[in-house]
């Protein structure tokens, strides 16, 4: 018996991945060239599946400043704030960002992972109750493995799924937390936002909302689904990351709860690990002052969203429920999706496969990102090479079915 | 006056009564149970209450908390993660939903 035995049924499926040609999950990016463009395997690759919504990874702003910040400040901070104490600049961001959503009070950490799992871990606590949506993030379940209190799954998007569980709770004591994601990471659907709020008002419950995915691509400032929905005020706590459309690494929470600073001597993630580099809390402030004054790349995003949603599900792909920067294409099963990504990749298009157990329901997904500076060319060249391969594995129809069927 | 809203909520309650004041015998747990997993049987031996769910079945994990949520609908009682995590065979499972109807 081999310490690695218990992986048994993984390893088999892992060489079975490998044995398409390149693995998905060790894939390298020779150079990286700009937010949409890499060297991949010699060849200069189009990147459509890499949570750049905004493409900042390159902006020249956010750049200077990360480089200022290292010139001024050194290259890391060696420390947690707790034990090592907060740069001004950390302070700094957690007041902008706090600025941003219009609540009093916000805390930084090292990854969006982190911030969900020790926020989450935390809020509920022994005699509490924790009720997540069936597809949440991988974070959130770990999350659910820290925490003392008792955690009840509800059906993805489905706010009649959790009143039923909320009301099955009756007069039980203890708090009753709701966590709601506002674009899901894989079919890049939005939770029906409003209705939730409205369960969770009915029962006592707290909310707390990932906008990991939303920030900055929902809401008139974009500020997410919240803002969207017009329900900033209800949500107890609003999670997010720096990772994707603020172009860096690092997570955050803001909430208006008048006692949320215990969370910075009870959050083990918060802790327990090293606090932001200059560098990137720098960037992050440029980035987000980006967002502020940049809302035409919001439109940009979307439009871009439309151009390939609209363009596979004309050609007969079967797609995620509604628009979104993440669009995921569904594919019959594991072996055609990682065959499928293969071949986009040998022409020059990367972007992500997702399989069982990583996705909702079973299901086999390539997993599109856009980004707000793709140009609708690359993305319609992107749609026929689709189609081309969609119609070798015979996964769509040699026609485009009929243009009635294929409206939004 | 009543406003419709209220109105829904009264009628939900007493949904709510029917379903729960219904006993429901555990061989009728035990059937909804196995109907539920008959798709991920191997072989030819029947589903019955000593089959362990995770090794005797095809079906992972993931979908057996999925299962655990059609059937929490179906017996009106919610199972904690926890609980779902202790439970090996189809006996222990219908055990547990019929212990949680008993209490709720
Ligand atoms: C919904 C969701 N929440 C949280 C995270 C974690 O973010 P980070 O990359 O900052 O750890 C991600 C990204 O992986 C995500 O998709």
């Amino acid at each position: 018996m081999g310490l690695f035995d218990r992986h048994a049924g993984l390893l088999e499926a892992y060489r079975d991945v490998r044995t398409t040609g390149y693995d998905p999950f060790q894939i390298r990016m020779e150079r990286v060239l700009s937010p949409t463009k890499a060297v991949i395997n010699g060849r200069e690759t189009l990147l459509v599946g890499t949570n750049n919504y905004f493409g900042l990874t390159f902006d020249p702003s956010c750049m200077e400043a990360a480089i200022e910040a290292i010139r001024a400040e050194g290259t890391g901070t060696t420390g947690s704030r707790i034990a090592n104490g907060s740069y001004s600049e950390h302070v700094m961001l957690e007041k902008e960002i706090a600025e941003f959503y219009g609540k009093k009070h916000c805390m930084v950490f090292t990854t969006g992972y982190q911030a969900n799992l020790g926020v989450i871990s935390t809020l509920a606590g022994q005699g509490d109750f924790l009720l997540i949506d069936a597809d949440s993030h991988a974070s959130i379940y770990d999350a659910c493995k820290m925490t003392q209190a008792e955690v009840v799954r509800f059906k993805h998007n489905d706010p009649a799924s959790l009143e039923a569980r909320l009301r099955r709770l009756g007069d039980k004591p203890g708090h009753r937390v709701v966590v709601l994601e506002g674009i899901y990471s894989m079919l890049g659907d939005s939770a029906p936002l409003r209705e939730f709020v409205d369960v969770c008002k009915k029962h006592g419950a707290y909310v707390l909302v990932d906008e990991a995915h939303s920030l900055g691509s929902l809401g008139e400032h974009g500020r997410g689904l919240c803002e969207q929905a017009g329900v900033l005020d209800d949500c107890h706590f609003v999670v997010g990351t720096f990772s994707k459309t603020l172009g860096a690494i690092g997570g955050y929470c803001v909430s208006d709860d008048p006692d949320f600073d215990i969370l910075r001597v009870t959050v083990r993630a918060y802790m327990f690990t090293a606090s932001l580099p200059p560098s990137i809390v720098a960037s992050v402030r440029q980035a987000l002052r980006v967002v502020k004054a940049r809302p035409e790349l919001r439109t940009q995003l979307w439009d871009n969203v439309a151009t390939l949603y609209d363009g596979l599900r004309a050609q007969g792909f079967t797609l995620g429920p509604e628009h979104g920067p993440v669009v995921g294409v569904h594919l019959p099963d594991r072996t055609t999706a990682i065959g499928f990504w293969r071949a986009m990749l040998d022409a020059g298009i990367y972007v992500n496969v997702a399989v069982p157990p990583a996705t909702p329901n079973g299901v086999s997904l390539l997993r599109c990102s856009l980004c707000a500076v793709h140009t609708k060319e690359q993305l319609e060249h992107m749609v026929e090479v689709m189609t081309g391969i969609g119609r070798q594995f015979g996964v769509i129809p040699n026609q485009p079915p009929m243009r009635a069927a294929a409206g939004r | 006056m009543r406003t419709a809203h209220e109105l829904t909520v009264e009628n939900d309650g007493i949904v709510d009564t029917l379903i729960r004041t219904q006993t429901v015998s555990r061989a009728e747990v035990i059937a909804e149970i196995c109907a539920h997993l008959e798709p991920y049987r191997t072989g030819e031996k029947p589903i019955a209450g000593d089959t362990v769910i995770a090794k005797d079945l095809t079906i992972d994990s993931l979908a057996i908390m999925d299962m655990v949520m059609e059937l929490e609908d179906r017996f009106d009682v919610s199972i904690p993660m926890s609980v779902i995590a202790e439970i090996h065979t189809v006996d222990q499972l219908a055990d547990t939903i019929r212990e949680l109807r008993a209490e709720g």
